[in-house]
């Protein structure tokens, strides 16, 4: 070989050198949050919602002769809002840093530091783009995605009360880009179409499924004929507020326009004024016709609202909805425990949405363990579904693909993370997402999984990847390297995959694998680390 | 790149090597463990033994994404002011023309039909994508599976090993299962050239089982003290993992392989990923594999339309002539319904970039096999230019005429997850197209 060709790689390998050991020792220490310790003396009244609702719950569970579970482990607490919240599982590093904690309720100051992380706006905000804009690409000229989810994160960030959010989204006016909220309405924008403008039905579904917990949209085409009371009039009456909805050159705007409509079964169109399906009092007479539609939706006696934002942010926290499907709200009761009494204290709160999100944080639903009581017998499918255990539902595509890259950094990837980290983990995300799926907007939807994804766990680069010899990127090869002794190995492997310690059964088995054959360390966790994360503890939410 | 003497190119020979899943259990010692389902082990032994069906029972559908433009393709124009200087060329059907470029289409069009007056309301490439895929709008409250996923689900043979529904070179949104469930997504492959994506375990198969072992031992702990049934009527997690190792397994998987081709035949789809698409998908409809869905992109042609048109023509005449022969051969293409089109057309007028711009007011797609007559145009577009068409053929009576030529009843509703019964399609039979009416 010549002397260039050597020097050539001589330097290359110093600079990738150079590189590794940039990203391996790069400084991402986790910053403290602010304090935020839960004593009753200065949160008198949020102890006292949390005692409403876990009262509530406690008598529905006599009622059905139902004896709910015991409590679930910190850790486990902590896994669940971090998937719900950011998408991920805890790093090691966090867990270490979580258990040298002493003051205050472990629980709730995870979720202070969830609050200033922005992967908690960023996924958050995903999660709720799903029922704002959808998931397709829209009309690329006068939409942009990535704006709005920004736009949206940023608002999360600064716990924007959640009426003025909504209101932004039905009303706003201006440019896509200068007033990233107009999305909301320049996504229905067909290209091609002979309409102009954002389409007033999309929107009016939109509204009604999104804001309201309604699916008033399934009367668009004739009146409902399956028990419910709506009427295809009802449906348009809210379109209307949308029909003169205009794009021009200095953005969205409202004009005087008048929406006609021929009904199923009538003989010609007719106009189609704009009117509100319940509680029209509560509509103001001031006012463009957008800017009515938005403060009729969010006003605080419009019950709906309140509701549907409750029962959303319960689904995201639990896997599941208390009212299933979570867009279906029924305008009058009975409801579910919790539901009203969680609605009225977001109102009265001025829909502080970080607030409702501790109020069920710190609820005995949420921490409730998944497992039954040792001495009770076995949960059945009524304790489930009455929340007396907490419920065992499957992750989402971009929680296990998060949770992978995550369990087998050791380190948090975060905001702070080496820019070469994030870039990584953005790309390597999405090759997986696009094999294993994406539920699109469905929102929660309680399949079991599927063949291709069970083959991509099994056998995808991903996996093979963070259980095979390579640095950077192997979690099984830093555990070997790292860990002083087969005990702490395992105790490691599992933290960071599970979130949890190994139970003793468990622990002995794995260690006594390693003393066995200590030639074979690597090789053996390696193959703990694929079997941990091929297990159902890891891609479900329990 | 060699060609070994038996005319077979080694390049593209795969490291699936042709081993039959008995011997592979059985070197492994793992045939007798608990964890493979009996039907598995049925399954080692039989071939699939279906009873025989008067109607074609498989789909292959070419997708050309981006909206292939009908001038440029089936729907050619030649003499008037919108062809921009494409020319025609006959058929061996006399009265059809098809433009210059697809030569050895123009050979069977005996075989083929063609529907020139499709039109939709979308021009966006995803909303209209959505539509001729499922044969519905996109819709807020539910979400449609594609044309191959219901028949799938209406007609295939579910412990089959292999998926039932596949998709070749789709690199956007390809085929799936909506609220039928993810079951019915099609699983995605890509160049046959390569390997399958994730069937082959990476270590030994003694350390495979050792994994397996070991996972069913944290399995156990997991399961303890929750819910009642947790596995068989809840996550399913191992029943779907053996199932998964079913597939890893099974001798099927050969039919994605196209080491044991000759270079000639290889040569007659194109020496390309779309041509080699063409040919896995033959052999997986001749090992009973329902829909398969092949995709070739680039038909989106804003700028240079003649230059982007001509190019993937090129591509695409020798692959699905040969297709169609190779169907033929093994008498297959009675059993099969072969669908190629995309998701719209291309506007007439041709923009100041050489280009065509999108086009749903009147495009075309072509049919062939069980139960389409060949040699059969269904509606015209105006020479002229204008949205006018003869004989308009909405997307979901495509649809219809389809699952209708399939034997499923395409009128059928099913229940949604919304609780909204939905059609199978609202469409109508395209009477002209079939042989029978049923």
């Amino acid at each position: 070989m010549r002397i260039r060709q050597v020097s050539f790689i001589a330097i290359l390998t110093v600079l990738l050198a150079a590189l590794l050991t940039g990203v391996l020792l790069y400084d991402n220490r986790l910053p403290r949050p602010h304090q935020f310790v839960l004593r009753s003396e200065n949160h008198d009244d949020l102890f006292g919602v949390i005692r409403k609702v876990d009262q509530q719950f406690l008598e529905s569970w006599e009622l059905r002769g139902l004896e709910p579970s015991g409590v679930a482990s910190d850790l486990t607490i902590v896994r669940r809002m971090s998937l719900a919240l950011t998408g991920t599982i805890p790093s090691l590093q966090e867990i270490r840093f979580l258990e040298q904690q002493v003051e205050g309720d472990p629980v709730q100051w995870w979720l202070s530091r969830l609050f200033e992380d922005r992967r908690y706006a960023d996924y958050v905000a995903e999660r709720l783009a799903r029922g704002f804009v959808g998931i397709e690409q829209g009309p690329f000229i006068k939409y942009r995605r990535r704006l709005f989810l920004t736009w949206l994160s940023d608002q999360l960030i600064g716990n924007v009360p959640y009426d003025e959010l909504a209101q932004q989204l039905i009303s706003a006016q201006g440019n896509w880009m200068d007033n990233p909220a107009v999305n909301f309405c320049t996504v229905t924008i067909a290209e091609n179409d002979d309409q102009e403008g954002p389409d007033e039905k999309r929107l009016a579904a939109r509204v009604s499924r999104s804001f309201l917990g309604l699916r008033i949209d399934c009367v668009q085409c004739h009146d409902d004929f399956m028990g419910g009371h709506w009427k295809q009039q009802d449906f348009h009456q809210l379109a209307s507020f949308f029909s003169g909805t205009e794009l021009s050159l200095s953005g969205l705007q409202d004009r005087e326009h008048v929406y006609e409509f021929q009904y199923h079964g009538a003989e010609a169109a007719r106009v189609v004024p704009s009117g509100v399906p319940f509680q029209q009092a509560l509509l103001p007479d001031e006012g463009t016709p957008r800017f009515r539609l938005a403060r009729w939706v969010t006003h605080p006696e419009n019950r709906a609202f309140s509701r549907a934002v409750v029962n959303k942010v319960w689904a995201l926290l639990l896997g599941r909805p208390l009212v299933d499907p979570v867009d279906e709200i029924p305008l009058e009761g009975p409801y579910p425990p919790a539901l009203e009494l969680l609605a009225s204290d977001l109102v009265e709160h001025d829909y502080n949405l970080q607030r409702l999100i501790r109020v069920i944080a710190a609820s005995r639903v949420f921490r409730m363990d998944s497992q039954g009581r040792v001495d009770q017998p076995i949960p059945s499918e009524q304790h489930e579904k009455h929340w007396a255990v907490f419920p065992v539902i499957r992750l989402r595509p971009e929680q296990v693909a998060g949770s992978l890259i995550q369990a087998s950094s050791l380190k948090t990837i975060n905001a702070q993370s080496h820019v070469v980290m994030r870039i990584v983990k953005f790309i390597v995300q999405n090759e997986f997402l696009k094999r294993y799926g994406d539920k699109g907007e469905e929102e929660f939807n309680l399949e079991n999984g599927t063949v291709p994804q069970r083959l991509l766990m099994m056998n995808g680069e991903l996996v093979r990847n963070k259980t095979s010899n390579n640095l950077i990127f192997d979690i099984s090869s830093r555990i070997a390297l790292l860990a002083s002794d087969n005990e702490k190995a395992v105790e490691a492997v599992y933290l960071s995959i599970l979130t949890r310690r190994p139970v003793p059964d468990e622990h002995r088995y794995f260690v006594s694998l390693l003393s066995e054959s200590p030639e074979k360390r690597e090789e053996i966790i390696q193959d703990l680390c694929w079997v941990l994360f091929n297990t159902t503890e890891f891609s479900w939410n329990h | 790149m060699g060609i070994d003497s038996d005319g077979l190119n080694p390049a593209i020979c795969s490291h699936h090597k042709q081993l039959s899943r008995r011997t592979l259990l059985r070197a492994s010692g793992l045939g007798s463990l608990s964890w493979l389902s009996p039907v598995a082990e049925l399954l080692a032994g039989q071939p699939e033994v279906e009873s025989p069906r008067s109607k074609p029972r498989s789909m292959i559908v070419l997708w050309l994404a981006g909206g292939p433009s009908q001038l440029e393709t089936f729907d050619p124009h030649p003499d008037s002011s919108i062809a921009g200087g494409t020319r025609a060329i006959q058929t061996n059907v006399p009265g059809i023309q098809v433009a210059s470029g697809l030569e050895q289409i123009a050979e069977q069009m005996d075989d083929i039909s063609l529907v020139r007056s499709m039109i939709s309301r979308e021009g966006d490439h995803e909303r209209a994508t959505y539509q001729v895929k499922t044969g519905f709008r996109p819709d807020p409250t539910v979400v449609h599976p594609s044309l191959g996923a219901v028949i799938c689900h209406e007609i295939s043979n579910r412990s089959f090993a292999i998926p039932s529904h596949v998709s070749i070179l789709s690199s956007q949104w390809p085929a799936r299962g909506g609220y039928l469930g993810d079951d019915w997504d099609a699983f995605v492959i890509y160049d046959p050239k390569q390997e399958i994506p994730d069937v082959q375990t990476p270590v030994s198969v003694s350390r495979q089982e050792t994994r397996m072992k070991n996972l069913e031992f944290v399995e156990r702990h997991f399961a303890r003290h929750r819910i009642k049934d947790l596995e068989s009527k809840k996550t399913r997690h191992q029943a779907t993992m053996r199932k998964a190792l079913e597939m890893m397994h099974s001798d099927l998987l050969t039919a994605f392989d196209l080491g044991a081709v000759p270079q000639r035949e290889l040569g007659e789809f194109g020496d390309t990923p779309f041509g080699r698409g063409c040919l896995v998908a033959a052999q997986l409809i001749e090992v009973g594999v329902r829909c398969v869905e092949v995709t070739l992109g680039g038909w989106d042609s804003h700028i240079n339309n003649h230059g982007i048109q001509s190019d993937r023509v090129a591509i695409l005449d020798p692959a699905f002539a040969a297709l169609l022969r190779r169907l033929k051969s093994r008498d297959l293409l009675k059993d099969t319904v072969v669908l190629c089109g995309g998701e719209f057309g291309r506007t007439p007028s041709i923009n100041p970039a050489g280009g065509r711009d999108h086009w749903p007011h009147g495009f075309s797609v072509a049919l062939a096999g069980g139960g389409f007559r060949g040699g059969k145009v269904i509606g015209a577009t105006d020479p002229e230019g204008s949205k006018a068409v003869e004989q308009p053929i909405q997307v979901a009576d495509l649809h219809a005429t389809i699952l209708n030529v399939l034997g499923i009843d395409f009128s059928r509703k099913v229940q949604t997850p919304v609780g909204r019964p939905v059609r199978l399609s609202p469409g109508k039979v395209i009477g002209d197209l079939i042989t029978t009416l049923s």
